[in-house]
């Protein structure tokens, strides 16, 4: 097998809460938001790996720490062969011209006072990239090859003046313009209508083929997931609890949450319409404040037994790339 | 609704609600008859549908005093019988906004609109702002509460998959206009329109492989200055010289089942 392209062993991530002034006077502990809470897995050169889970499950937290935008409580990240947690500073601009990030919102991750050639020209100048004449050149082809053409027609103009498609394809030009190895992208069609969801879906892939890049795809969306990713991870409240290939963990999910995930889906089926659907799952999501202890779905979990209240969510292997963790699926 | 801001008006046409014409309706009279009464309407996203600073149960209770002259107490007691039925601890009346989620909020919100037994209720994207688990709660308790309080719902969504999981029928609409109307069981697996085709080869599938999706070039027309002819000409593949010159009739498909394209 080769070797991955990012490994992430153990990493976590826990907010300090600010104390309240009652508990300040009692001395009461600091208490933590475990956003993520000791998550491993790794990623393949060329790869796709979808990170889905529900609100607040701690993925786009993810996100951030691989971008190296938070530094982790814990755990280690390997990014092609170098340990991204033991970088100093200046060590870290080097790294985040390898990683990229695209967002979700590309009515506010762009700088509405920039015309669209500074912004995709701002990342070039930072890391002292070409002169003028050479940066106006890669922003053209940058532009050119997010199919945002005539490049000549769009430089000048504001973000305002584009579409919510055309502006996600700025930010995606802007992500590809330094030549990253690795993107994160944080639900990148998620604020789209569907018609330009599949065609920034496609763009997003033929990159990925012409520069040999490795995505990780965080969604809500586990639809999109299987359209457009290898494998998939499945989190709930800062943990992952099933990863695999993502035919395998779609049509034959093992853990109790990611059945109620998928059963949650809407399909396009109208014969469905008049069925009240089975949903295997109690409740909303608790705060990741107070974590249940166990196995952190317990409380929500159709199927809980006894020994669920004290497993220490180890995984179990189903096949040599898919593993979940319960003790009773 | 008639709730049109200004300066948008209604300039044609008609909308009866249980044979009532209502345009010709002064803004009063929709007030005192007919808004929450015999329509009533669910906001997207409840976050901001409901008011911060007052409680769920001081903002369910306005309309029952004011319009069916209720006292305090009594309009708390039907408030409360409301929020059990779309599931919720009567003692939300009591709770702030911020102290609820997402979820249970948009359940508040639904309660509110059938407070007044309306007749009908247009849902505006109900669900889109909620995670897959509570979007399906939310969708299964639309449908019991349809089939319990016997009532219409009007469902607008850009979510072909969600609708499908709850409409009897369907209109597409595309700049403006309807594209395609009828039985959505007949939409949904032989499309006429072009327009419908396209947006239903988009939606990637949950259980099924597909190579490539397919995604419509372009972006929907500005309504300043809509496209001559028929509205979507200038994104259709199969456009033709007269697509761009006459606006094309809805013609009969099938049974309940109308589109509006030259092709057909």
């Amino acid at each position: 097998m080769v070797r991955p392209i990012l490994e992430v062993e153990n990493l976590k991530k826990h907010f300090p809460l600010k104390p309240s002034l009652l508990d300040s006077i009692r001395g009461a502990p600091t208490r933590f938001v475990r956003a993520v809470d000791g998550i491993s897995f790794s990623i393949q050169p060329q790869g796709i790996l979808a990170l889905v889970g529900e609100s607040g499950c701690g993925k786009t937290t993810t996100g951030k720490l691989v971008m190296g935008l938070y530094p982790p409580t814990e755990g280690k990240m390997v990014l092609d062969g170098v340990d991204v947690t033991a970088l100093r500073e200046d060590e870290m601009k080097a790294y985040r011209r390898e990683v990229q990030m695209i967002y979700q919102d590309p009515f506010s991750s762009i700088n509405p006072r920039f015309r669209i050639y500074e912004v995709l020209e701002e990342p070039l100048v930072i890391h002292n990239i070409g002169d003028r004449e050479e940066r106006m050149e890669k922003v053209s082809k940058a532009l050119e090859e997010v199919k945002i053409t005539p490049p000549e027609d769009y430089l000048g103009r504001h973000p305002h003046m584009l579409s919510g498609g055309q502006r996600q394809r700025v930010a995606i030009a802007r992500a590809m313009i330094l030549n990253p190895k690795f993107v994160v992208a944080d639900e990148p069609v998620s604020m789209l209508d569907v018609s330009i969801r599949a065609e920034i879906l496609e763009l997003m892939k033929q990159l990925q083929e012409q520069r040999k890049l490795t995505y990780l795809y965080i969604t809500h969306d586990i639809s999109t997931a299987r359209y457009f990713a290898d494998h998939i991870a499945v989190m709930y409240l800062g943990k992952i609890v099933e990863m695999g290939p993502v035919r395998e963990v779609i049509d034959n999910p093992i853990h109790p949450y990611t059945k109620a995930l998928l059963a949650a889906v809407p399909e396009p089926i109208p014969e469905r319409k008049d069925i009240i659907k089975e949903l295997p799952i109690k409740g909303e999501v608790p705060s990741a404040v107070n974590i249940p202890p166990g196995c952190r779905f317990h409380p929500r979990c159709p199927r809980m037994i006894e020994a669920c209240k004290t497993y220490d969510e180890k995984p179990f292997s189903a096949s040599s790339e898919h593993w979940y963790t319960c003790i009773n699926p | 609704m008639k709730m049109v801001a200004p300066p948008g008006k209604i300039v044609g046409g008609s909308i009866k609600i249980d044979g009532e014409d209502v345009v010709p309706l002064s803004e009063g009279e929709m007030r005192r008859r007919i808004r929450w009464q015999k329509i009533s309407m669910i906001f997207q996203g409840a976050m901001n549908a409901l008011n911060p600073v007052y409680s769920v149960g001081y903002q369910m209770i306005e309309p029952l005093i004011y319009l069916k002259g209720m006292d305090r107490e009594e309009a708390v007691e039907r408030a409360k019988k409301y929020l059990e039925m779309v599931g919720l601890d009567p003692e939300v009346v009591n709770r702030y906004p911020h102290e609820l989620s997402g979820g249970m909020k948009q359940r508040s919100v639904i309660a509110m609109a059938l407070l007044l037994n309306p007749k009908i209720v247009i849902a505006d994207e109900p669900t889109t702002a909620l995670d897959v688990v509570v979007q399906a709660q939310i969708l299964n308790l639309m449908k019991k509460l349809k089939k319990e309080l016997e009532m219409s719902l009007i469902f607008i969504t850009h979510d072909l998959s969600t609708l499908a999981e709850i409409s009897d029928r369907l209109a597409i609409m595309y700049a403006g206009k309807f594209v395609e109307i009828g039985d959505s069981m007949r939409i949904y697996h032989e499309p006429a329109h072009p327009y419908t085709q396209k947006l239903l080869r988009a939606i990637p599938r949950l259980h099924e492989d597909v190579d490539k999706l397919e995604f419509i070039p372009g972006t929907p027309p500005n309504l300043i200055e809509p496209p001559s002819g028929c509205r979507f000409h200038p994104r259709c593949p199969y456009a033709k010289p007269v697509c761009s010159r006459e606006d094309p009739p809805m013609v009969r498909v099938n049974k309940d089942h109308h589109a509006a394209c030259h092709l057909l």
